[in-house]
Formats: C-alpha cells, structure tokens, sequence
C-alpha cells in the first residue's frame, strides 16, 4: 500500500518536546476570562525509563505533541475507573513484568512471547500520532513502537484469518475498576477490541511500547497497547496479554455495553454524530478554542480506500 | 432564632455556596485545572448546581420530619445561588467552550436530549429567581407565588435528567442526584398524602358527630 508522504509534514516544522513544555498554552483564550494569572512555566520532564526508537518522518503530523503531563494524567482507561483521573492514580497497581503476549488463532505459527522478546523482535520506531477520542477531545502523541503487521505476517495468518482480536489483561487486584462495585455495572471483562484484518494489517497500525522516548507509563496502557489513528481512542487496546486471528468479527467490549453508541468500526468521522453528540468538533487538549474533526482523523488519504462503497452511516 | 444566630447562619451559606467558584478560581491561577480547563470547569460548575439545588429542596423535609423551621429562612439565599451557579455553567457552555457558535449551539438545544432538558431547566429557574423577592411574593399574593415556585420540582428533575442523560456508562453520580431528589420529592408526597388522610378523617369525623346529634335530636 502507498503511503503518501502530505507536503505539510516536515519535521523541521515539529515542535520541539522541551520547548512545547515551556509554551503558554491555552492561556491566550482564557485570558478573555480577565482574570490574569500569574503561571509557572513547564511541568517536569518525563522521567520514565527511557526507550531508543528511529523517528519515522513519513509517520509523523505536523502539530505539535500535547504535553507529556496531560497525555499521562488525563486518561480513559476504565480498568483502573471511570474518571479521568484513576488512571493516573492507580496506575503503580498495574505490573507490567512479567508479562506474556499470547498470539494464536488462525495461524500457522501461534506463539507466546515475552514483553522483553516482543520489544527486540522489530526495529522500534517513533511515529506522531492524532489521537481523537470519542468524546470529543484530541491528542498529538509520539508513539514507539513497530507496525502490527510485522507480528502478525511473523505468525502466518491462514486462510481463515479475518478479523484481528485484542484481550486485555483481567486481573481485579491490578485493576481495581474490574470489581465488582457497589453498583454493579461497569463493562463485560476483559477489555477486548478487534480490527478487521485489512486494517490490522495497515502500516499506520502501530503495536506500541512506548512514547515520548521513554517506556510506555502504566496508565497509558503499558507494557505494550495497539494504536490505530483514525480510529477513536477506545478502539486501541491497551494492557494487551492476547491477540488472535480470528475468522468473525470480535464482539467487542464497547459494542457490547452500547452497541446504537459504539459501533465496531469507530472510524473518526464529523460526518457521523455520537447519538448523544455532535462529532464535527474536538478540543485539542492544550487549545482554547474548537477545531474541526478531520475524516478519519486526518488519515483519509492513508485509509479511505479500506472503505470504498461502505456505508459509514451503517457501519460506524 | 436570635438575630444574631440567623445572621450567622446566612453568613456560613454564603461562605458554603461562594467556596468552589473560589476554588475554580484559584485552580484557574495555579493552573491545576487539569489537561481539559473547560470541561472540569463546566462539569464542577454544573455538579455544584445540583448540589446547591437539591440542598435548597432539603429545607422543607428538615421542617417537615423534624419540626424545625429555621432552615426555611435559607431556601431563598439557596435558590438563589443554584440559579448563579447554573448561569455560570450556561455561560461557560456558550463563550468558553463553543465561543458563540450559535449555529452550533442551537442545533444541539433541539438535537441533543440532555442539552434541551438543560436548557428547559434553566429556563424554568428564571421566572423563579424573577419573583424570588420579598416585594414580588407580596404582588404575586402567597398562593400564586407558591404554585408558582412549584416549578422548581419540574427543574430539579430536568436538571438531574440532563446529567443521567449525558453521563458515560458507569458513572453513579447522576444516580445519586436522582436518588437524593426521589428522597426530597417523596417526603413531600408522604406529607401530602398525609395531610389529605388528616383532613378526610377529620371530616369524617364532622360528619359523624352531626349525624348522631340530628339522630338524637329527632
């Protein structure tokens, strides 16, 4: 498949990740408040481990990453609870060594790796990333990892390879929003996403180990999360222990809990309203005002061909 | 009630009511409003409406289940605040986080459920806080200014439909509003039906007394 390379992307253009941190964002909007504040620059750097990756030009947007304190603290990862800010808060509960990742199903070659051995299989590389939830907020993100379709050609789908399963790993005493709380409902556990195989298979489809050089944090979806771009943030499972080809179409954990809300192909579309809300607008988080949602989160060129003739009013 | 103690009591309500738009306002200047301002800011703004509004209906079932009237005295100072909080939210909605895109914004007033019985909701506070003065009650007359204010009962449902509505699956929160609200509107109801029982007896009763004096008196 052709990945074009859009004029916008250089990387010269590409705010620095220091440099962003010390920028005063989203004040100049709220300003309008009146109410001048008096604002320390900058958060911390990162200080997790770090991670060696080759920056991949050709998969990197131009927008400038959001801050490493927000892409760590606001977060919606419902294993550790429903609020944005669990995740953060009982992210040391989640142990993310040891840990296996069990690739199976239709293929000629199943296999279960180990985090370490899955890291060193390929060559790891950094690509930025929109990340659009389906909310209606957004994120830029410099991702590490490898192109899923590296794993998943080494394993050998056989003919009946059509559709691509994620699990989650299922264990209460590392995720407390697993529980059974006093109101019972939550979702069905384990988390559990699919992709059709094509899209699998894509080039922009990153297995991800980590971001903004450092190894993936624990709320973030660590040790090793699938990260599909133009798709809305829940359709990248995170905490993966299990992969599977499979020959239906996975059942997946959101289809499950609203299927008229959360259909199995979530592909970002402005076009295409959340019943409860308008999907033709995002909040970039560090921006003051709105911007317009691009179709499929600004990767139409690299993907619309997946769904030509497709009705994405039906199949959203 | 002493003077002085009422004056207290209104003192500490003002304080209560005034201390999150405080707390908004110093998280504003030492940037811990999070990654997304707008929405915290919203949110909070629209949880302490609820709040302070199911509080100012706590008032009467404190009168009602234990005889005491002084937090009668609070239900205006309440409503009142209810009514600025949702106002403040309502305007963050509209100049913070859709910056006067009208066509937006109306477009969802009529599209999106939660957004309509949101909008109702406040609409139906205004006339409320309109006639919520002394000299309004006095033009109004007690009884039409009563019926009026019954209103509040529709808003405080809407108010907490609008949140079950826009929640995410597995948010309690808005089933805790509604909880609490089906608390505050069912010991009115008890007290209604009550009240009703009281009165039929008591006629009853009237009618039986005449009865047996007519009886006798023939």
């Amino acid at each position: 498949m052709l990945i074009r390379h859009a004029p916008d992307i250089k990387s010269s253009e590409i705010t620095g990740f220091r440099l962003y941190l010390n920028r005063r964002s989203f004040l100049m909007g709220a300003a309008a408040l009146a109410l001048a504040p008096s604002r320390p620059a900058a958060a911390a750097p990162p200080t997790g481990q770090s991670l060696k990756a080759t920056r991949h030009e050709a998969f990197a947007v131009p927008d400038p990453p959001t801050k490493f304190e927000s892409v760590t603290t606001y977060n919606n990862f419902y294993e550790f609870g429903v609020n944005k800010d669990d995740p953060a808060r009982l992210a040391h509960l989640l142990k993310p060594r040891p840990w296996t990742v069990q690739v199976d199903g239709h293929v000629a070659r199943p296999k279960t790796y180990d985090i370490d051995e899955l890291i060193r299989l390929f060559p790891l590389e950094e690509r930025v990333y929109r990340l659009r939830c389906v909310e209606g907020w957004s994120m830029v993100i410099p991702w590490i990892g490898f192109p899923l379709a590296s794993l998943i050609k080494r394993v050998e789908p056989t003919g009946k390879a059509g559709f691509v399963e994620f699990t989650t790993l299922l264990d209460p005493e590392q995720f407390p929003g697993q529980r059974k709380g006093l109101f019972g409902f939550s979702l069905d556990w384990p988390y559990v996403e699919g992709l059709r195989l094509d899209e699998a298979l894509h080039p922009l489809t990153l297995l991800t180990v980590g971001m903004y050089g450092q190894v993936l944090p624990n709320q973030d979806g660590a040790p090793v999360r699938a990260v599909v771009p133009w798709k809305y943030g829940f359709k990248s499972a995170k905490s993966i222990v299990r992969i599977r080809v499979v020959s239906e179409q996975p059942k997946t954990a959101w289809e499950k809990a609203a299927p008229h809300e959360y259909g199995f192909y979530s592909n970002v579309n402005p076009t295409v309203d959340h019943p409860r809300w308008s999907q033709a607008t995002e909040r970039r988080i560090g921006e003051f005002r709105r911007r317009k949602t691009l179709m499929f989160n600004g990767y139409a060129d690299q993907v619309a061909s997946l769904y030509a003739g497709m009705d994405l009013r039906k199949y959203f | 009630m002493s003077q002085r103690t009422r004056f207290a009591l209104k003192t500490a309500v003002w304080e209560a009511c005034l201390l999150p738009l405080a707390l908004l306002v110093y998280r504003f200047q030492t940037d811990a409003l999070g990654a997304n301002p707008i929405e915290y800011v919203t949110r909070t703004l629209g949880d302490w409406t609820l709040r302070i509004l199911l509080a100012s209906l706590s008032m009467t079932p404190l009168r009602l289940l234990f005889g005491i009237s002084w937090p009668m005295s609070l239900r205006r100072l309440l409503g009142l605040f209810a009514f600025f909080y949702v106002c403040l939210h309502f305007s963050v909605w509209i100049v913070v986080d859709h910056f006067f895109d009208w066509e937006q914004l109306i477009a969802d007033v009529f599209k999106r459920p939660y957004i309509t019985v949101g909008v109702l909701a406040l609409t139906l506070l205004v006339p409320l806080a309109a006639t919520s003065t002394t000299r309004m009650v006095k033009w109004l007359g007690g009884a039409t200014w009563r019926r009026l204010h019954k209103l509040v009962y529709v808003a405080a449902v809407l108010g907490v439909l609008h949140y079950v509505w826009l929640a995410k699956k597995g948010v309690v929160d808005p089933f805790i509003y509604a909880g609490v609200l089906g608390v505050l509107l069912g010991i009115r109801l008890w007290d209604w039906a009550r009240r009703l029982a009281t009165r039929r007896w008591h006629h009853a009763e009237t009618e039986s007394v005449i009865r047996r004096l007519l009886a006798d008196g023939g």
